[in-house]
């Protein structure tokens, strides 16, 4: 992993530490009477804040786990440096578009 | 011969947990999107998926999911701790509380949903 990647992968993991801890708290919230699309769709209707919490978590998430794809296939696989990098590429791309769809699906709807 | 000893040890179980994880979650991560994206087909397509959501089994999954998420998360904490501050002992006992912590968050987390 170069210098570039490396520091990606770390100034990102540092970003979502905090965002994860919310999250979860948030999961233990809204899971303490069972899960209902109204009671999720009633708090992210509509909401700036939870657009920017999910949408950073969502940029930041796809570059991490890209970089974290892009070691474990060049050093877990006989994929060359050069596609996994390309594969990770893609898969960021693909999970950052559907990370985006899911934001904009939970809040516009 | 290749010299294996070092795999028996608490930091390098750590850093397996640490990719496995991570690599669960990248795997996970898409259909938890497409899942969320249900709702663009409306409320009532996304209240459909949450009632198969409350079959045992996909509580069992969430559990699991909720301890890769904190051991990821806290494995990752620890390496930023030791990368950009002084370093400190006990590296070994950080990463099993680590790795307790996550497993008995996530026990919480299946007691209250079952």
């Amino acid at each position: 992993m170069n210098v570039r990647l490396y520091v990606w992968q770390r100034a990102t993991a540092a970003v979502m530490a905090p965002l994860v801890l919310v999250h979860v708290a948030i999961v233990f919230y809204a899971t303490r009477r069972g899960l209902s699309a109204a009671d999720i769709l009633g708090r992210t209707r509509g909401s700036i804040v939870w657009a920017m919490f999910y949408g950073t978590f969502v940029v930041a998430v796809a570059i991490h786990a890209a970089i974290g794809v892009r070691n474990v296939l060049a050093e877990w696989s006989p994929v060359s440096e050069r596609h996994s990098g390309i594969l990770a590429a893609i898969f960021g791309c693909c999970l950052l578009l559907l990370g985006l769809r899911a934001v904009a699906a939970v809040v516009l709807a | 011969m290749m010299r294996l000893a070092h795999r028996a040890g608490v930091l390098w179980t750590a850093a397996l947990v640490h990719r496995l994880s991570g690599l669960a979650l990248a795997l996970f991560l898409p259909l938890h999107f497409l899942a969320l994206g249900l709702a663009i087909e409306g409320e009532a397509r996304l209240e459909d998926f949450l009632r198969w959501s409350d079959a045992p089994l996909v509580k069992l999954a969430e559990s699991g999911l909720v301890f890769l998420l904190l051991v990821h998360m806290l494995g990752g904490v620890r390496l930023l701790v030791i990368e950009n501050l002084e370093w400190r002992d006990g590296q070994k006992q950080l990463a099993t509380l680590a790795a307790a912590v996550s497993a008995v968050i996530a026990f919480i987390f299946l007691a209250r949903v079952f």
